[in-house]
């Protein structure tokens, strides 16, 4: 893993002329974008511009339509990504009978832990130090949300695709959200993560990718990473500080 | 970077699927309370003659245990698949197959073992000869991994289904059609002091075989399904 984004590396990922359709109806796409270590992109879209699919497409659980997907410069397999990806979609992959630190247990078993980090420092991390305990089934939705960050924040991957990680979040949960963010691309990650943009990822240099189907779609959005972007780029609709003041 | 060893990933589940079964023992024991009532049924549709329920005893207790497995084959995959689990069993960087042999391996333990222990007793329910006892247990032990194994590929298969739970019973059933005639087979020609080594011998080689085609195909299934 490099420290820093490197950009004469194959990038991370990489999609070219990716598009997906079910029963022959488009659902996005197609799409061009690179994804290097040490980045943030935030794929924005209103509720059904395929952000979901998107990412489960990138994470090799769904074949893509047209187009290809390409892990550091080598086509992409789910042989190839699994160790290397976290993925936090809408079921958060949490049971609910078992206690929250029970839960991290089984997933330090299963992919492995990042090194200094063990599962009740991942717990404490996303502010449930005193819930080691509890039943998961037991906390609210904004908790389990946060269980299942700790879930990626312990996998010792470079790659995090998180879907809708704000939702559920308060104020507090979004800001954490965004260090740790903000934490694993300056230790040379890279993560993606769909808003219907309501939030945004608010530090660094987030690019977004859009996804609605009126939006533009042109190489511009996605390929001229070494242009400092502006704090923060809306494709879709409402403002962030009005929808982060009423969360509140 | 700590990559945890398939090993330790396999125990992970073992570990996580029995403290699962544990926090749900009241669900665990519907497969035998099932196998019981159907069992306390028969002589009682058939009457009290030892001589009938004797001839049949084997045979009911073995479609009996068969249909109490097949209820309880939908839980294999249903709450991971409904929690999301299941993807994450996907994306781990460990074999697919081998994590699916370790669930299926745990689902039969805590589902068909408990059956097999109280098949004896159930079978004395029926006047089951004591000679047709062992030779019961043993077509069982053979038999019910086989049902697991099948199953949970037909699991696998229609996991992302709603209400799959007739679609299931329409694929796996004849499939498990062989196993009941070789399993009761068995059993019945015990029962007429006939030898039953080769019925026995035929589940023990369809066992082999699944053990290691089973996991494979269950796992490219759930690929299936989850697309």
């Amino acid at each position: 893993m490099h420290a820093s984004p490197d950009h004469e590396r194959p990038p991370l990922l990489e999609a070219r002329g990716l598009a997906f359709a079910r029963n022959d109806e488009p659902v996005f796409g197609p799409l061009d974008f690179a994804l290097h270590a040490g980045e943030v992109v935030l794929i924005e879209g209103d509720n059904g511009s395929g952000k979901t699919t998107l990412l489960r497409v990138l994470s090799g659980l769904l074949a893509p339509g047209e187009g290809e997907i390409r892990l550091q410069g080598e086509p992409l397999t789910l042989a190839a990504i699994a160790p290397q990806v976290a993925l936090l979609s809408h079921a958060n992959g949490l049971k609910p009978e078992l206690t929250t630190l029970e839960n991290l247990r089984f997933a330090a078993g299963l992919n492995g832990v990042r090194p200094g980090i063990s599962p009740p420092t991942a717990l404490a991390g996303v502010g449930l130090s005193g819930y080691e305990d509890v039943p998961t089934r037991r906390l609210s939705a904004g908790q389990k949300k946060r269980v299942a960050l700790a879930r990626v924040l312990l996998a010792p991957v470079a790659l995090w695709l998180l879907d809708e990680p704000y939702a559920n979040l308060d104020l507090d949960g979004i800001n954490l959200v965004n260090r740790l963010l903000e934490n694993h691309a300056n230790r040379g990650g890279a993560a993606l993560i769909t808003s219907h943009g309501a939030y945004a990822y608010t530090s660094g240099r987030p690019r977004s990718i859009p996804l609605n189907p009126n939006a533009v779609l042109g190489g511009n959005s996605s390929s001229d990473a070494s242009e400092p972007a502006a704090s923060k780029s809306i494709s879709a609709g409402a403002a962030p500080t009005s929808q982060q003041e009423r969360v509140r | 970077m700590t990559a945890a060893s398939t090993w330790s990933a396999c125990a992970a589940l073992v570990r996580r699927d029995l403290i699962l079964v544990w926090r749900r023992r009241g669900d665990a024991l519907n497969p035998v309370l099932f196998a019981l009532m159907v069992i306390a049924l028969f002589p009682l549709a058939l009457g009290p003659e030892p001589e009938v329920l004797r001839r049949i005893a084997a045979g009911v207790v073995f479609v009996a245990l068969l249909i109490a497995g097949l209820l309880a084959l939908d839980t294999l995959f249903r709450s991971d698949y409904e929690d999301g689990s299941l993807e994450q069993l996907v994306l781990s960087p460990h074999p697919l197959s081998l994590l699916l042999a370790c669930k299926i391996g745990v689902h039969w333990l805590t589902t068909a073992l408990p059956l097999i222990i109280v098949a004896p007793l159930l079978g004395e329910l029926l006047h089951l000869p004591a000679e047709v006892r062992w030779v019961l247990v043993g077509a069982l032990l053979l038999a019910t991994p086989l049902l697991s194994l099948i199953g949970a590929v037909c699991v696998a298969l229609t996991v992302g289904m709603h209400r799959s739970g007739m679609l299931l019973a329409l694929l796996v059933l004849p499939l498990y059609v062989p196993i009941l005639i070789f399993g009761a087979g068995a059993c019945n020609a015990a029962a007429l002091a006939l030898p039953h080594a080769a019925p026995l011998l035929w589940l023990a080689a369809a066992l082999v075989v699944a053990l290691v085609v089973a996991p494979l195909a269950c796992a490219a299934a759930l690929r299936i399904s989850l697309s």
